[in-house]
């Protein structure tokens, strides 16, 4: 116990030197051993026994993830490593490698400075190597490089030492491959990861060691010394001479910024506010003294404390009972607890000041992504872009009458907590649409709802999530309001496909500075006069206001906008999400008075001029497509391939690897449900495989129709697709 | 046919002879209550007193599906509806008569008294000098409408009257459902354009003139500053509000003597 204490107050004391801070995650391609790694660096930091760490894998404590061996939910802790002579705080973030759950690896990006890459030395690198490897360089989170699982070359594999030093530069190479792919600018300034200069490290997060040059050095451990422990069977020895927790913390605190040099690059990248101002300028010095600006990574709840919020402090200082703002939310939000992380715990203190990962209770309008202050005005940070949307559905309902309100309020818990869910609660009807990245995102979200909060449901089988969008020019087309007192003329047209890109990456957005948005939108070929007009980007659709001197229209505005919502939200053909659209609005006649042209009169108008215009511009439907990874020995490859063609996929490499051949592919959503089991079989089992969504593609035509009326029945609505009569009168 | 039957001002007496006539001979009978209702009766007892059942419309009835719902019928029967007020004062139902005249069916009205006549009647000043009326809306997405503030600065430069009427929502308008303005809310709105523009028109020693429940048997006038009118209790809705613009030595003695005005108002 005193133990515990004395551990505590040292969290405390160094939470408030930046210095000694190290804000770092571990990320990895599914099963790669970031957990073990992490439960390893725990126990060695002695913040927890030796007993629990490795095998049990303590940090994934969630029922489920015992039950299915991998991380669903990234988990955050902290340790305390002493480093030539000084001790060091470093909070760290275990993230999942399931692609279903890459959306809580994107989050963490945002809270952290810099990541510990791992790399199966068997597999190498994987597609979701690349994946999260991406993230974290698009944050500005600098990577090092722990490759696992080296004891496996040397006792499976069973490789001679000239063989096992190929393999382990060849995982170098290509991990630096992929940095210089991403940010070639990067890769120059010292972000390439070479193990000369000790930003790469070797071991076994299993058998618990690592060496790396500076290790080596000091404990005269090599590759050749390695190589024999292992042959030997010799692990304790190794283990006790090369602790896998000093190689990989030194490396950590080496060659990871600390909070004080990580904001002053990173802010420019992450908010894109006013840099000049108080709040700007505090956080580019991470000032404790300064304004507080926090970010949501993360919500979880707590069985004693409730809901409990935990994000990066870039700003400022927090303390229980301060008050502060949710950005965009009306009332202010007081903090009631604030804790730090200690090992596993979160552990309450009395004020924490900004470089920190926090975790605090009271803030009870933030969502996962909120920007939360105590300044007047701050600009929000950056939304954090996911590397895909929801592409599978689902409809579930209650068993049992009486649950139904209590499953709309855990409904709406769990989207509050996953912004990567999308949860479309129907009170009428009590059948509920969620909407996830893959069918084990959802299978999980149910066992949730089921096991957890104790509520039957039914659910149908899984869905897929379409698009709508527009192939042609249309409009002006004439949309009036009930009353027959306002007008509004609209035209929509395609959006340049470039332009769609960039908005979905995060590049275009409407908070970016609007001289910066209109240079690069002109470079994509966008007209100047156009750029100049953009006033509302919605998931990727735009809204242009070409109209000029129209009075009270600035006050109307507002409602023309959540028209334009409405409509893009749920598009006209089957009420999906639409996707690179135009808007714009090139005429408006408005009643004088704002009681003839309120809500109930604006938003409709709006809402069917862009459904009618939509309708008219040749539209037709995206479905998702993902991209399919498989790796499979040369004899069954023609079995492996047969997978892809029946699912109207298209082989888009083939390379061999010795006896092993990598097949890239892709292939519709629409016809993967089910691959994990039909791949298991035509292979024997010899597959590895990865599946990841690359994006939205047009549906072919003979499709589209057949998929319209399916999606429109399933929504209860009237078989055939609308005509542009339907929504506007004559 | 159609018929636009005006049902006046307060309860179910206020309608005309020549109104309840055509109540009675129609083959069915409507009634509207969005644009305004009355406040001084209900739906069973106007039944009960016209003898005839009365089926309510919705908004959407009318904005919406006034073909099938409504004008079909009227081709060949004679469908009546009963409208607050004056059936035409409120604007909105030109739209029914254009589109029944564009299916050839005959729209007869009967007129009944307008809150517009009233609430002038009632203010003490005369009809002739009274400019563009405009209205106060409760604000909409956090913003307030400035159209009020531009149609009383054009009326003040003519000295002109400005009759303001103010907002009456229904559960439709999911942020502030169910309310009647009172005039207290409108001169705290008219205040905040005046912060916003800075034009010095709305002024604490601004002449207003309040009216409420214009038409039922307790009436209330009063005139004051707005300074004073922003705290004045008015009682139960509906408000109105006239700011006047230059006063005829009359329409001064008025306010005073009937309405309660300061003396140093309407040198
Ligand atoms: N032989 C060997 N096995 C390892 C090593 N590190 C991890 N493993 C094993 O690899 C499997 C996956 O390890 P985890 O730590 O759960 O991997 P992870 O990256 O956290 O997995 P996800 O979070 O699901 O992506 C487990 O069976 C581990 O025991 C290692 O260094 N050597
Ligand atoms: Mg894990």
């Amino acid at each position: 116990m005193a133990r515990y204490e004395k551990m505590v107050d040292k969290v405390k004391d160094l939470m408030n030197k930046p210095e000694n801070i190290r804000n770092i995650g571990i990320v990895a391609h599914i099963d790669h051993g970031k957990t073990t790694l992490t439960d390893n660096l725990l126990a060695g930091a002695g913040m927890i026994s030796k007993e629990l760490a490795g095998r049990q894998l303590f940090m994934d404590f969630d029922e489920q993830e015992q039950a299915r061996g991998i991380t669903i939910n990234a988990a955050n802790v902290s340790m305390v490593h002493e480093y030539k002579g000084s001790e060091y705080l470093i909070n760290l973030i275990d993230t999942p490698g399931h692609v279903d759950f890459g959306g809580d690896v994107t989050r963490a990006m945002r809270a952290v400075d810099g990541a510990v890459v791992v790399v199966d030395a068997v597999e190498g690198t994987m597609p979701q190597t690349e994946t999260v490897l991406r993230q974290a360089i698009r944050e500005g989170v600098r990577p090092t490089l722990f490759v696992n699982k080296v004891d496996r070359l040397i006792n499976e594999l069973k490789v001679d030492k000239q063989e096992m030093q190929t393999r382990l530069s060849k995982v170098i190479e290509n991990v630096n491959k992929l940095i210089k792919g991403m940010s070639e600018e990067r890769y120059n300034a010292g972000w390439r990861v070479d193990p000369a200069d000790g930003s790469v490290a070797f071991g076994s997060a299993l058998y618990n060691w690592a060496i790396s040059l500076p290790t080596m050095e000091k404990n005269k451990i090599g590759f050749n010394e390695v190589y024999d422990y292992c042959n030997q069977g010799n692990i304790k020895e190794l283990a006790e001479k090369c602790p896998l927790h000093e190689a990989l913390l030194d490396m950590v605190i080496m060659h990871l910024p600390n909070p004080l040099e990580a904001q002053k690059e990173r802010i420019g990248i992450i908010w894109h506010g006013d840099s000049d101002t108080e709040v700007g300028r505090s956080m580019g010095n991470c000032d404790p003294a300064g304004p507080v600006a926090l970010m949501v990574t993360d919500i979880t709840t707590d069985p004693h404390a409730g809901e409990v919020a935990c994000g990066r402090l870039f700003s400022g200082t927090i303390e229980r009972g301060l008050e502060t703002k949710v950005v965009g939310m009306p009332k202010p939000n007081r903090l009631q607890q604030v804790g730090v992380f200690m090992g596993a715990d979160r552990v309450e203190v009395e004020r924490i000041p900004a470089g920190n990962i926090v975790a605090v209770t009271g803030l009870r309008d933030a969502f996962v992504g909120s920007t939360v202050t105590s300044a007047e005005d701050m600009v929000a940070f950056e939304g954090v872009k996911y590397v895909s949307d929801p592409v599978v559905t689902e409809a579930i309902e209650a068993k049992s009458m009486k649950d139904l309100p209590k499953l709309i309020e855990v409904l709406r818990q769990y989207s509050k907590e996953d912004p990567t869910l999308r949860v479309e609660i129907n009170e009428e009807t009590g059948e509920h649409l969620l909407s996830g990245m893959g069918e084990l995102h959802l299978e999980i979200v149910r066992y949730r709802i089921e096991n957890e909060k104790g509520i039957p449901i039914t659910a149908s089988p899984p869905l897929v999530v379409y698009r709508e969008t527009v192939q042609t020019h249309a409009g002006p087309i004439e949309g009036k309001s009930p009353n027959k007192h306002n007008r509004f003329y609209v035209e929509v047209e395609p959006l340049e496909s470039s332009v769609v890109g960039l908005i979905k990456s995060g590049d275009i957005s409407m908070n970016m500075p609007e001289l910066e948005r209109r240079k690069k939108l002109m470079e994509l070929g966008m007209s100047k006069e156009e750029a100049r007009k953009i006033i509302e980007i919605h998931e990727s659709n735009m809204f242009l206001n070409m109209t000029k001197g129209i009075q009270y229209l600035n006050e109307t505005m507002e409602l023309i906008l959540e028209g334009f919502h409405e409509i893009v939200d749920k598009g006209p053909l089957t009420r999906e999400p639409c996707q690179g659209i135009k808007v714009k609005l090139v005429d408006t006649k408005l009643h004088e008075d704002a009681i003839h042209r309120g809500p109930a009169q604006v938003i409709p108008a709006v809402r069917q001029a862009i459904a009618a215009a939509i309708i008219t511009a040749n539209p037709t439907l995206l479905e998702p497509i993902m991209s399919v990874f498989i790796q499979v020995p040369q004899n069954q490859m023609g079995n492996a391939t047969r997978e892809i063609q029946g699912r109207r996929g298209q082989i888009l490499d083939m390379t061999t690897e010795g006896d092993t051949v990598v097949i890239r592919a892709k292939a519709p959503v629409a016809e993967l449900f089910g691959f994990a089991g039909d791949i298991r079989s035509a292979t024997e089992g010899r597959a590895i495989w990865n599946t990841e969504v690359m994006g939205f593609e047009i549906l072919p035509q003979n499709l589209c129709n057949e998929v319209a009326t399916q999606t429109r029945m399933r929504k209860g609505l009237k078989k055939e697709v609308p005509k542009a009569s339907d929504f506007i009168s004559s | 046919m159609l018929t636009l039957i005006g049902l006046g001002l307060y309860d179910e007496k206020d309608i005309t002879l020549k109104g309840i006539d055509a109540v009675q001979k129609a083959d069915r009978v409507y009634i509207e209550t969005y644009t305004s209702t009355l406040t001084g009766t209900n739906l069973e007892t106007m039944q009960e007193i016209y003898k005839r059942e009365i089926l309510p419309l919705t908004r959407e009835d009318i904005e919406l599906h006034a073909e099938e719902k409504i004008l079909d019928e009227a081709k060949e029967r004679d469908i009546a509806i009963l409208i607050g007020g004056d059936p035409l004062i409120a604007t909105t139902h030109v739209d029914l008569r254009i589109r029944a005249r564009d299916m050839g069916i005959p729209v007869k009205i009967i007129h009944a008294a307008s809150i517009s006549s009233a609430a002038i009647s009632l203010s003490c000043l005369q009809n002739y000098k009274f400019g563009r009326s405009t209205s106060i809306a409760f604000p909409q997405r956090g913003i307030v409408s400035e159209a009020p503030y531009d149609a009383l600065k054009i009326n003040t430069q003519h000295g002109l009257h400005t009759l303001m009427y103010l907002d009456v929502t229904d559960e439709t308008n999911t942020e502030h459902p169910n309310q009647h303005m009172t005039i207290n809310q409108a001169i705290e709105q008219l205040q905040i354009l005046e912060e916003k523009r800075d034009e010095n028109l709305i002024k604490e020693d601004t002449l207003g003139v309040g009216i409420a429940r214009a038409g039922s048997d307790e009436p209330h006038v009063h005139a004051d500053y707005l300074s004073g009118l922003r705290d004045y209790d008015f009682g139960p809705p509906q408000h109105i509000l006239v700011i006047p613009g230059k006063l005829h030595f009359m329409e001064g003695e008025a306010l005073v003597k009937l309405a309660g005005a300061p003396s140093t108002a309407t040198k």
